[in-house]
């Protein structure tokens, strides 16, 4: 069958030469190789779920009165987009569902985003010729990060809810989709890297083949994405805004919080000291300046810093198709455990008002908790994380070779 | 035999009732009188024991705190958190009128049935999320914890409106009447039984918990699915 479906396509585009290179493009086999994938098709859950949306969704800040089927809210000044969204949980077929789903999606994309990350960093998979989909990367995660912020709601003139809704549904979502495509091309044009095994060189790929080994697992993958998320969608309650009530600026929420991958910069402002930059009344960097921009600024400086710095360090500058273990290269992996102890630190203590309550631990102990645990906690990754590599990688190649470790 | 069933029935509705006051002072003499002094006259701070006189807090105070296990705390500057009361039922009733002929506001008798949930998720939002969280789940204030309102009773909601207890703003009726404090217990006590439609309710929190399913559940799930499909081997 697919024989038959490539020479039509062949004797009309004259696409065999491509395809001939799609359908055997081999693909190096690892667990790991999958998370940027579950990302992929997280995304496309979430690209599917929006469309369904956008036909029912109303982007206006106009009041209305809402005079539908949920009594708690009957009679109550509102937006129409909130009415609307009211409307799409309760009146529209399959309405909450597909909500639901396209909210789970977003925020297993970013985790999936998160992993996928960690595994080009830990592996040195961003060494050259592949730098440059590392830098493609970063805007894919901005404009994710980006689409997610304003898909949230945001309050403001009612034409600039507009704008922000055009954002959201068409402009960011293209962006993230040609982004995506140019990062799986540079994929494709300088291959998928493998881990160093039997037979396999920087010149010699080993795995599976698009057709017949590939597809069918990937198409697995997909479903199994798609499964997860729709189950969660039907079986988890994200964003109940019908408990939530009506928008209004003026009535906030005690533990209002953003989506979780915004959690970050929530505990960067907390974690804070309290200064800010005056020229005499006028302030010139107000505080949020410092957790709220300049560590998110930091953090993704690092992350596209890195090659560079790495490729410094070590005079480096060959060509690497092949992976790292993790534990082979004991200085990049312990830094990269260490900057990420360090963001994840700052994540938890944006939810300090919650452990707070549950827990018991005063706020202001948490606060003076949380600093001194950014200062403890990276160095003590770093030398815990490089001496647990060195220990794995001498005790690998004694194994290896014998020899060796004797000399 | 009938006789006698009339006698034990009198004698069961009478026993607490003659017993009502005389144990009411007895109580107040050995829970209270150390912190809030003899007749309610409070205690001054300054020495290991103090307390505010109950003298015009009523019984509708009375009841409040100690329904909801407040009342008796160990130390006087704790904040006092939702427990279990040491006093049964009946002593609970005898210390609460014994207080409460100190003098001061009775026991309020809120009708929920009365208001409408629509206002009272209105009225809530405005005055009381900004402390106990808009579904009642409470939360962290500068100085203490709003508690949740999961386990309040439509009537010491209805007292807490009006004594404001710890660092609680108190409402007078002109803030809010008694037919608005109905439709806030009316809403309370859905915010108790929430339409989850949406399935899980994973606490009625927002985004904390919904990212912990996220990473745990469904990340966990799907780096489980690619580690059986993946390769392992290097």
């Amino acid at each position: 069958m697919i024989r038959r479906a490539t020479r039509f396509l062949d004797e009309r585009a004259g696409a065999a030469p491509f395809l001939r290179k799609a359908l055997r493009y081999v693909f190096p086999d690892h667990w790991s190789f999958l998370l940027g994938e579950i990302a992929l098709y997280s995304f496309v859950v979430l690209v599917l779920t929006g469309i369904y949306l956008t036909l029912f969704f109303e982007p206006s800040l106009k009041d209305t009165v809402y005079h539908g089927s949920y009594e708690p809210l009957q009679g109550q000044k509102m937006s129409e987009a909130y009415r609307s969204v009211v409307d799409i949980s309760f009146k529209v077929n399959a309405g909450l569902l597909i909500r639901q789903t396209h909210h789970w999606a977003a925020d297993v994309f970013v985790v999936a985003i998160v992993l996928h990350l960690l595994r080009v960093f830990f592996t040195g998979a961003f060494r050259k010729p592949r730098d440059y989909s590392v830098v493609m990367s970063v805007p894919i995660v901005g404009a994710s990060l980006a689409v997610l912020v304003w898909g949230a709601g945001y309050p403001g003139i009612p034409s600039f809810e507009g704008r922000m809704y055009i954002a959201h549904v068409f402009l960011l979502p293209i962006a993230i989709a040609v982004l995506l495509s140019l990062h799986l091309l540079l994929v494709v044009a300088r291959h998928h890297t493998q881990f160093p095994g039997p037979k396999r060189t920087e010149r010699r790929v080993v795995g599976l083949p698009m057709v017949p080994g590939y597809v069918p697992r990937t198409l697995g993958l997909a479903l199994a994405v798609a499964a997860v998320l729709v189950l969660l969608g039907g079986l988890v309650q994200i964003n109940p805004i019908w408990q939530w009530g009506p928008y209004s600026v003026a009535n906030g929420t005690n533990g209002a919080q953003p989506d979780w991958y915004l959690g970050w910069l929530i505990g960067a402002l907390r974690l804070m000291p309290g200064f800010d930059v005056t020229i005499g009344d006028y302030t010139l960097v107000p505080n949020p300046f410092w957790g709220g921009v300049l560590f998110p600024m930091l953090v993704f400086a690092f992350l596209f810093a890195w090659p560079t710095i790495e490729r410094r360090r070590t005079d480096d500058r060959d060509v690497h198709n092949l992976l790292d273990h993790p534990s082979d290269m004991s200085w990049r992996t312990a830094v990269g455990a260490s900057v990420f102890s360090f963001v994840a630190v700052v994540f938890l203590a944006g939810s300090m008002d919650r452990i707070a309550v549950s827990v018991g631990v005063p706020y202001t102990w948490q606060i003076w908790i949380f600093r001194a645990g950014l200062l403890v906690v990276p160095p003590l990754v770093f030398v815990v994380t490089r001496r647990i590599c060195s220990e794995l990688s001498e005790r690998k190649w004694s194994e290896v070779e014998p020899s060796m470790a004797r000399e | 035999m009938r006789p006698t069933v009339l006698i034990v029935v009198l004698v069961a509705l009478l026993v607490p009732q003659l017993g009502g006051a005389d144990s009411g002072a007895d109580l107040y003499l050995q829970s209270c009188v150390t912190c809030h002094g003899r007749g309610g006259s409070g205690v001054p701070p300054g020495g290991k024991h103090f307390g505010p006189p109950l003298q015009g807090v009523g019984a509708q105070a009375a009841d409040f705190y100690l329904t909801t296990g407040y009342m008796p705390v160990q130390r006087a500057d704790q904040e006092p958190v939702r427990k279990s009361s040491p006093f049964s039922d009946a002593e609970l009733r005898s210390l609460v009128q014994f207080i409460g002929s100190f003098g001061g506001p009775p026991v309020p008798h809120p009708r929920p049935e009365r208001g409408s949930v629509s206002e009272g998720l209105e009225l809530f939002t405005a005055n009381c999320a900004g402390c106990h969280q808009v579904a009642a789940e409470g939360g962290l204030v500068v100085g203490g914890t709003a508690p949740t309102l999961a386990d309040s009773t439509p009537i010491q909601i209805a007292e807490a409106v009006r004594i404001g207890p710890y660092l609680m703003p108190r409402f007078t009726r002109k803030q809010l009447d008694d037919r608005q404090v109905d439709s806030i217990i009316r809403y309370v006590q859905l915010a108790q039984h929430p339409d989850d439609r949406g399935g899980w309710g994973i606490g009625h929190l927002g985004p904390i918990p919904e990212g912990l399913v996220a990473w745990l559940i469904a990340g966990a799930a799907l780096v489980g699915v690619a580690a059986v499909i993946g390769g392992r081997a290097p």
